[in-house]
């Protein structure tokens, strides 16, 4: 590798890595923070007949990470293109 | 049609489909045989992985646990489809661009060194053998219940089957099998909850249905549950934790990074053509594993009620024995659910009370195959999810046989011992591997060690603790060496196979276990089966203290983890 594509590789990893930590936070809060940490403060709120943490433990989480592995794909084939690293 | 025929019937069209796939799609090269030719579009992958992904556990088992423990079973849903988060951002793409055939492939050439390839082949053997029991058990469970053959047959039909695929397609037979198998399951899983759902609260889509309203009245479902289990006197069920919140944490987190280290899952994100295929691949297939998985706590939650309000309709008003269900009877003779008469009153007591309660057996696992017949639905539904459940367990059985076979005949074999063999020699070597894997899986199938029951559970902590660290370590760390990767390896593997076998006695015999199974002796009081979080943290701390104590590994390998984070001038999968 060059300097100049070493250099290009290093600042789309950090880009990579920025955006993987953004996801992962949000990952990290709808499971562990909605689902466990805070369940029983979130259950005093009610969604129909569910009682919101345990919405988040059974339901809500499963959604959230469907929609995080979408958003990642999309972002980083962006990404890749941006830094002409798409395989085409 | 009596419920047996309308079985063999669907059950027969489900097999000849099987069959058909297979003879359709042979295996011509090892590339097809380990990652059917890399080709596979990435939505047919994820289903493909979904298959793959979704056991006998996932199917029969999960909504039968949660069931039983209500808001403490949300560390299964959780801790098993989160973990496909972090495949899709943490390991699939750069493991797809490293473009090899098997997880000890890149252990071993990351690691630059047979001897870390060589321990990860035997931590994907453990972990995989252990899997792949328990989805024996479930074939031969299956078929003794519903096609009134012995558990001995059941298994004999069950390993035929894979057999024929398996070992004539490979990885691209099994890929286009477990298509076929994902659809038949999901749709055994949502037909009879779809209907269920309609039944209790006259909504059709079962993950609306569970916070709905009782049918023709104001009450909600879910406080119904509540009320009518605290009555009994368990434990509520929408708040009902497992052990503890900082228990329910660490178990979650082991699924979660277990699911992500499993190599029958990894491998199936070397199929497709592209390191972008990979991440969207990831999606879709969490796409059709969160189907099911969102539907189980309808499942679970409708089946409670259900069994509740069959045995005692009114609050004091009790099941007499006598007048009890088909689907009550048929159950008993398998022996898996029992009643024993303690106040000799004729009439069926279930309490929360171990003294009072009068059910004394009710298995886990027959909550879902018993679930349509609770509900009284067509026999044809009851039939279909009879090959759902087969459908489930042969397709995991089929892609951990195929994670076991490559592991030996490429990592062994070509890797180790004898490099220079050909394309033929290996590709034959492979079927006889797969072949061998097959016959062990069934033995172990028919005479389960003692320690069966227990190893689901268990490869999911062996998994988080060695596999997945040196993944992760590999791709995100340039500086991690050889002499930490095996170090962090062996000590994640074994400090949580003592833990577990400290409680819960040397491979699960019981007597053995010097601790006792006592929560008093637990570490934080944590459970044996949500260790593995504290492995993975052990392996992560001992592989990056024991690297700085020996230096960096060479240039060629820091140059390999920079070709690995870049996604393009990715080959097909090269044939070396």
């Amino acid at each position: 590798m060059t300097s100049d594509n070493k250099n290009k590789a290093q600042t789309y990893w950090r880009a990579n890595v920025k955006l993987m930590m953004i996801l992962l936070t949000i990952w990290f809060i709808v499971s562990f923070v909605f689902g466990v940490l805070l369940v029983d403060q979130l259950n005093t709120i009610r969604l129909g007949g569910y009682k919101l943490g345990f919405w988040f433990a059974q339901q809500g989480s499963i959604y959230t990470f469907v929609i995080l592995i979408f958003v990642y794909a999309k972002k980083m084939k962006a990404l890749d293109k941006q830094y002409g690293l798409d395989d085409q | 049609m009596d419920l047996k025929t309308v079985t063999y019937l669907i059950v027969g069209a489900t097999f000849l489909l099987y069959i058909g796939i297979a003879i359709w799609s042979r295996a011509s090269s090892t590339k097809d045989f380990y990652i059917a030719g890399g080709g596979v579009h990435p939505v047919a992958n994820g289903m493909a992985t979904a298959a793959d992904w979704m056991s006998a556990a996932s199917f029969i088992s999960m909504a039968g646990l949660i069931a039983f423990m209500g808001y403490g079973g949300s560390v299964f849903l959780m801790g098993w489809t989160g973990g496909y988060v972090l495949l899709a951002m943490l390991l699939a793409p750069y493991l797809r661009k490293f473009g090899k055939f098997t997880v000890p492939e890149f252990i071993g050439e990351r690691y630059y060194s047979n001897a870390a390839r060589i321990v990860a082949v035997l931590c994907l053997i453990i972990i995989s053998v252990t899997y792949v029991i328990g989805q024996m058990k479930g074939v031969g469970v299956a078929f003794s219940r519903f096609l009134e053959v012995s558990y001995g047959t059941g298994l004999m039909v069950g390993m035929l089957i894979v057999f024929i695929y398996a070992v004539l397609g490979g990885m691209k037979g099994i890929t286009y099998t477990q298509i076929a198998q994902y659809c038949v399951l999901i749709f055994a899983y949502t037909i009879p909850a779809i209907f269920i759902s309609l039944t209790l609260t006259g909504n059709p889509i079962p993950q609306l249905g569970l916070g709905d309203t009782m049918t023709g009245t104001n009450t909600y479902l879910l406080d119904k549950l509540d009320q009518v289990v605290t009555e009994l006197g368990f434990a509520e069920y929408t708040t009902e934790k497992r052990l503890s919140t900082l228990n329910m944490f660490a178990y979650t987190m082991s699924l979660m990074i277990g699911t992500a280290g499993l190599p029958h899952v990894i491998i199936r994100f070397f199929t497709v053509p592209k390191v972008k295929d990979a991440r969207s691949s990831a999606g879709w297939a969490l796409v059709f594993i969160a189907i099911l998985y969102t539907t189980a706590p309808a499942v679970a939650g409708m089946a409670r009620l259900n069994l509740i309000e069959t045995i005692e309709p009114n609050p004091g008003d009790h099941l007499v024995y006598d007048e009890r269900p088909d689907w009550f009877k048929n159950w008993e003779t398998t022996g898996l659910l029992k009643f024993e008469d303690k106040n000799n009153d004729g009439r069926i007591q279930m309490s929360a009370d171990t003294t009072d309660n009068e059910m004394v057996k009710i298995d886990r696992d027959i909550m879902v195959l018993a679930n349509p017949e609770i509900a009284q639905l067509p026999n044809w539904v009851i039939a279909l999810v009879a090959a759902g459940g087969l459908a489930a367990a042969l397709s995991t059985a089929a892609g951990l046989l195929l994670a076991i076979s490559s592991a030996i005949s490429h990592d062994l074999i070509k890797g180790v011992f004898i490099p220079d063999i050909n394309e033929k020699a290996e590709l034959l070597a492979s079927r006889i591997a797969m072949a061998v894997a097959i016959g062990l899986a069934g033995y172990l199938g028919y005479n389960p060690p003692d320690f069966a029951a227990g190893t689901v559970a268990l490869a999911f902590g062996l998994a988080a603790s060695s596999l997945f660290p040196a993944l992760m370590m590999g791709i995100f760390s340039k500086n991690i060496n050889k002499q930490g990767a095996i170090a962090g390896m062996i000590a994640g593997i074994t400090v949580t196979l003592l833990y577990v076998f400290q409680h819960k006695g040397i491979m699960f015999v019981q007597s053995t276990s010097f601790l006792g199974d006592m929560k008093a002796n637990w570490f934080l009081g944590i459970e044996p089966n949500a260790f593995g979080f504290v492995g993975a943290i052990i392996n992560f701390t001992v592989a990056a203290i024991v690297t700085r104590m020996t230096g960096k590994p060479p240039v060629e390998v820091q140059e390999l983890v920079e070709y690995i984070r870049v996604p393009s001038g990715v080959s097909r999968a090269q044939d070396h």
